[in-house]
């Protein structure tokens, strides 16, 4: 009997310490740039879920598309309905791990830049991306995330009409500004 | 017995229970499907507001329930052009138009209030609409969305009427209507708006001043850049026996033309009036006598520049 007692104990422990090494937020600011010379379009997203595993480098991040705001409400409207169909499509996901977790040192604080590679699902489509993200480690058990990279609308069978090719970008600038909190 | 039953539990059950919730905690894979999985409930609004009933804050002629949105301004202009009976020689009613100029700005994305002017009877019109109910989903399930739309017209036109005294009263006219509308799927949505109209002076004791009238409106999907659009408005017979109202109802059919960034909408109408009691109550003429009645039925359309402030 004092085994098992032991050996619930031990679980226990085990558990929280899988919780302990959480990071996460649900207020992540995700912005993208589309700069064409007829027009630059910007929306913002301040609503984005984030959980970081700093133990195995998992990471996942997942935001409605309708949380993108933009400066011109029927574009916010044609963005949800005619662009990435929001209805149909509400989400954003990345489902990804920092794959060489030799560069951050968690219990340190400091800068590190971080390889990230994983899956990022736009319009129901899924495409293999790799990025650096810049991990700012700070005292109080918060981890800032900062990270850009270039999604293509045509990677993601978003359909654009002729006549406003010259008015959307073929890439398109994704920033991602996270801070994430110990569970 | 007993003893057995616990060497069993000891020493065969208690190890692999523990070792399988290790295994299922441990386990790298099941570690991440569940942040996805975590993540997802996270995100998850509790009411999920239903967009975009209508393409425009217009279905054709009367007012969809549909905003122009917080701080954002528009610019109208639409156009009915002469009758399509014209011929060729007046390229088929091209060659003169009726215009309705407004702008329209959102208080909130609940509330806009608009100052147009027509050509007709040189009008000005003052409008609000307020957004009563959003059709939702999730935590607050509203079926349908209503609005409120109240206008003001004001003609300006030159007195001519030796019988009666240009009375300022006399050139106004009110407008009340409640739209209710519903977007059923991404391929149709209906709107019913009850109306009712006032106007202060009309031709003579045997016109009603008060009118009322049921809008009927839908739009349904074509393709994802073109939706085809009906309106009807049906004026039902005046209360008061010693009236009675013997203009036409006004049917409207149009297409919304989505170009990716602006929605033109185009239409062919037995109005030429842009503002509701000019073609709610004013409509002489018919879509159908002895077959389509071309000196009837006009084309227009309906354009708006979009300035964010």
């Amino acid at each position: 009997m004092k085994n098992s007692v032991l050996i619930l104990i031990g679980i226990l422990f085990i558990s929280a310490n899988i919780y302990g090494q959480e990071y996460m937020t649900r207020s992540g600011y995700i912005w993208f740039y589309s700069q064409t010379p007829v027009e630059d379009i910007k929306a913002h997203n301040r609503q984005v879920a984030c959980i970081l595993n700093t133990e195995t480098g998992d990471v996942g991040v997942t935001l409605l598309m309708k949380s993108f705001e933009f400066k011109k409400a029927l574009m916010q409207r044609d963005f949800n309905r005619q662009y990435v169909e929001s209805d149909k499509y509400p989400k954003a996901t990345f489902e990804g791990k920092i794959t060489d977790l030799s560069k951050v040192d968690f219990s340190e604080s400091g800068k590190y830049k971080v390889p990230v590679s994983g899956k990022l699902t736009i319009h129901g489509v899924t495409n293999k991306i790799n990025t650096d993200v810049n991990l700012t480690v700070k005292e109080d058990n918060v981890i800032a995330a900062k990270a850009m990279f270039i999604a293509s609308p045509a990677d993601y069978d978003i359909d654009i009409p002729k006549v406003m090719r010259d008015n959307i970008a073929k890439e398109i600038e994704v920033n991602v500004d996270f801070e994430l909190k110990k569970r | 017995m007993n003893t057995v039953l616990q060497i069993i539990m000891k020493q065969i059950l208690l190890p692999i229970a523990t070792s399988l919730i290790l295994l299922l905690i441990g386990f790298p894979s099941k570690a991440q499907e569940d942040i996805m999985s975590r993540l997802d409930t996270m995100v998850d609004k509790e009411t999920n507001y239903i967009e975009a009933t209508f393409k425009s804050s217009r279905i054709v002629n009367g007012h969809s329930i549909e905003q122009v949105g917080d701080d954002q301004l528009h610019f109208r202009i639409s156009h009915r052009f002469n009758q399509l009976g014209q011929g060729w020689r007046s390229l088929w009613g091209l060659d003169g138009a009726n215009m309705y100029l407004s702008l329209e700005y959102g208080i909130s994305d609940k509330f806009m209030v608009g100052l147009g002017r027509t050509t007709e009877l040189k009008t000005y019109h003052g409008f609000q609409k307020y957004a009563i109910t959003r059709q939702s989903t999730g935590k607050k399930n509203m079926p349908v969305s209503i609005s409120l739309h109240s206008s003001i017209s004001l003609n300006t036109v030159e007195w001519n009427n030796p019988q009666k005294h240009d009375d300022f009263a006399g050139r106004i006219s009110y407008t009340h209507q409640l739209p209710i509308a519903r977007k059923f799927n991404e391929d149709i949505s209906l709107q019913v708006t009850p109306t009712y109209i006032h106007r202060n002076l009309v031709d003579n004791p045997g016109v009603p001043n008060d009118i009322y009238s049921l809008g009927m409106g839908g739009s349904l999907r074509l393709t994802k850049w073109v939706r085809f659009n009906a309106e009807y408005f049906y004026v039902l017979s005046p209360f008061d026996n010693d009236k009675s109202f013997d203009n036409v109802n006004n049917l409207s059919l149009g297409f919304d033309i989505h170009t990716g960034g602006h929605v033109f909408q185009l239409h062919f109408t037995n109005s030429q009036s842009m503002i509701e009691p000019y073609y709610i109550a004013g409509t002489k003429e018919k879509w159908i006598d002895n077959g389509l009645n071309f000196e009837g039925i006009y084309f227009g359309f309906n354009i708006l520049r979009v300035f964010a402030l």
